[in-house]
């Protein structure tokens, strides 16, 4: 089975890879939308998953991981079931996002930047997320969460380990 | 409904937005979009939209405040090299969340703006770089674009003329400094962000060295008014050499955090106390941080300072992006600045060093006063790092980055100073 150890894009994924590069002037450019890809497909940039888009665009491993290191949202390593990302640049700050993520930190009984150890959560500290009349802002798994309180957080982590239990 | 009495104009770019399902073709055809499309595409010319653009006067809201008809002008027609278009969705400054709101509630209205935007420039590819969290924005995006495609709007011979464009979603992937529009080109090159030289400026060399324009949503979605209207008409609202609407993204300690989209030369005040339903505490705010982040500071002395580029700028600050971040009487101004100090170097690329080692040193400084345990020297050393950065790098972060940090010492030396250890007698 394809993996992030041992990763194949499937025949599927490889015609939509081809029709993005046909966008573009040339095959490097469909770099960050293929990442994008191979990070829903395996969870995170393994070496071999990096590797493989590098074959797959015909561009060298290290321009490949150029790209990787530099931009925040690609992953190297695997992070929890439920990623929860929250925001505490200024708007955020100024509504009580310090005090929202220390609450969320303490509810999981880990430190920002942890997973928790059934893997089910993952808490990281953002910039901007650009919602900022939404303050205080929490991404989680890609979906916005605006004018989020501790109530929120402790409702949303209460269901999530239901259904974690429930797997 | 947009008046044609420029006067009665009470929004361009959100005028539409409020329809319930307005994102979706069928529906926002119904409320007049790609109206006059086919009236631009068959009978304007390329030199008269460019012209009505320059009449309009509209100024970039991406931040610069570049004059759009001027920058369209720029760009060299007959070298052979396809020419291109990309729309800056990257919304990364903060304190600045409109974009989204027009790409997520009218997406037609930018993908119009981008058509009629492209036809005047001569444009066969087309691009939208968007930050990578807006997936939600990218889908809907994308669910317009293929609509489009559907029903001839995009593609080849677009409503059966020659004028024939295609337009393609990008996602960014998380760095502010790909909002800088060089940097913007080389990530869609499939690189790392980091800013070039200018000149060469995009709109002669950019996209694969081939003139390219960038322009924000908001600037692209305003093009479909100014065309129906014409440029006169948009320059006779706001006020002279700052014309027409803009939105005001207001967050912080307002007690209606939002959008505004008001017409430039309307007061801070007035924006904060009619619109935004006043401060959450007192009556005068602390510190007004007037065009994103990487503006300089206001306090309670210009709260009736009108927004508009020109006035900003006396002021010694800039409107930016149009991005208000409002502190009210208990705001910790030093965790601010510290706050984005952080910001700042987190996302610095790195390649210049003023920036890269100026950034994280403003940081640390911040975070000892932050703690008490600030060095008698500290706002010295602060003010050197934030005055060698500025002016000193490729592109305008760095000046970004000191702009907070300016204007604590200048506003709120005492909080910095309390921060600071005496020396031991
Ligand atoms: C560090 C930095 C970040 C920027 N971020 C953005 C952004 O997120 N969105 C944007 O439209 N412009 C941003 N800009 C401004 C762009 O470089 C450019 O001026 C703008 O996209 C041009 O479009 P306009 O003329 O329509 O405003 C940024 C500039 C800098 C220096």
């Amino acid at each position: 089975m394809s993996s992030a150890e041992n990763p194949i894009f499937s025949e599927a994924r490889l015609a939509e890879i081809k029709s993005v590069v046909e966008r573009y002037p040339a095959a490097q450019s469909a770099l960050l939308p293929v990442l994008h890809m191979a990070q829903e497909d395996f969870g995170y940039l393994s070496m071999p998953v990096q590797q493989l888009v590098a074959d797959t665009l015909a561009v060298r491993l290290m321009a490949v991981r150029e790209v990787v290191t530099f931009y925040t949202m690609f992953r190297e390593q695997p992070c929890g079931k439920y990623l929860m990302e929250v925001c505490t640049n200024a708007g955020c700050m100024l509504n009580g996002a310090n005090e929202l993520a220390a609450h969320v930190c303490e509810t999981l009984g880990i430190n920002m930047g942890e997973t928790t150890p059934d893997g089910l959560f993952t808490v990281t500290e953002v910039e901007c997320a650009g919602a900022c009349a939404g303050a205080p802002v929490v991404q989680i798994n890609n979906e916005y969460h605006e004018k989020v309180d501790a109530a929120h957080m402790d409702a949303f982590i209460a269901d999530a380990r239901g259904q974690g239990g429930a797997a | 409904m947009i008046s044609a009495d420029p006067s009665k104009v009470t929004a361009i770019c959100f005028d539409r937005i409020h329809h319930p399902n307005q994102h979706k073709l069928e529906v926002a055809r119904a409320n007049g979009a790609y109206k006059l499309l086919p009236k631009v595409l068959k009978e304007f010319s390329s030199e008269k939209i460019i012209e009505e653009v320059k009449t309009a006067g509209i100024r970039g809201r991406g931040g610069a405040g570049f004059p759009t008809g001027l920058k369209w002008s720029f760009v060299p027609r007959n070298t052979g090299k396809p020419i291109y278009l990309m729309c800056n969705a990257d919304e990364g400054e903060p304190g600045t969340f409109k974009d989204r709101d027009i790409m997520r509630f009218d997406p037609h209205l930018l993908i119009e703006g981008m058509i009629m935007a492209g036809f005047a420039l001569g444009v066969r590819d087309a691009y939208i770089y968007i930050r990578g969290e807006f997936l939600h924005e990218a889908n809907v995006l994308n669910a317009a674009i293929e609509e489009a495609y559907a029903a001839n709007l995009l593609g080849e011979h677009i409503l059966g003329t020659d004028f024939s464009m295609n337009l393609t979603v990008h996602r960014g992937a998380g760095a502010y400094i790909c909002g800088e529009e060089t940097a913007l080109i080389e990530s869609v090159e499939g690189k790392a962000g980091r800013p070039r030289f200018k000149p060469p400026f995009p709109a002669v060399e950019g996209f694969y060295r081939c003139p390219t324009v960038v322009n924000n949503v908001e600037t692209l979605s305003t093009i479909p008014a100014i065309l129906e209207f014409g440029g006169a008409w948009h320059a006779s609202i706001g006020v002279a050499n700052n014309t027409g609407m803009k939105i005001f993204s207001v967050s912080g300690q307002v007690n209606k955090p939002g959008n505004y989209e008001v017409p430039l030369g309307t007061s801070l005040k007035t924006l904060i106390e009619e619109h935004c339903g006043g401060l959450q505490h007192g009556s005068l705010p602390k510190a007004v941080i007037p065009g994103g982040s990487s503006s300089p500071w206001l306090t309670a002395e210009h709260y009736d300072i009108p927004l508009t580029f020109d006035d900003l700028a006396k002021a010694g600050s800039m409107l930016g992006s149009g991005a208000i971040i409002v502190m009210d009487e208990t705001a910790d101004v030093l965790a601010v600045t510290r706050r984005l100090a952080h910001f700042y170097a987190h996302e610095s690329c790195g390649q210049c060093t003023p920036c890269r080692e100026g950034t994280g040193w403003l940081e640390r400084v911040l975070v000892r006063i932050e703690n008490g345990q600030g060095l008698p020297g500290d706002i010295a050393v602060l003010e050197d790092a934030a005055q060698y950065m500025a002016g000193r790098t490729i592109c305008a972060l760095a000046d970004g980055a000191a702009a907070p940090v300016m204007s604590l010492i200048k506003h709120f030396p005492e909080a910095v100073r309390a921060g600071i250890v005496e020396k031991a007698a």
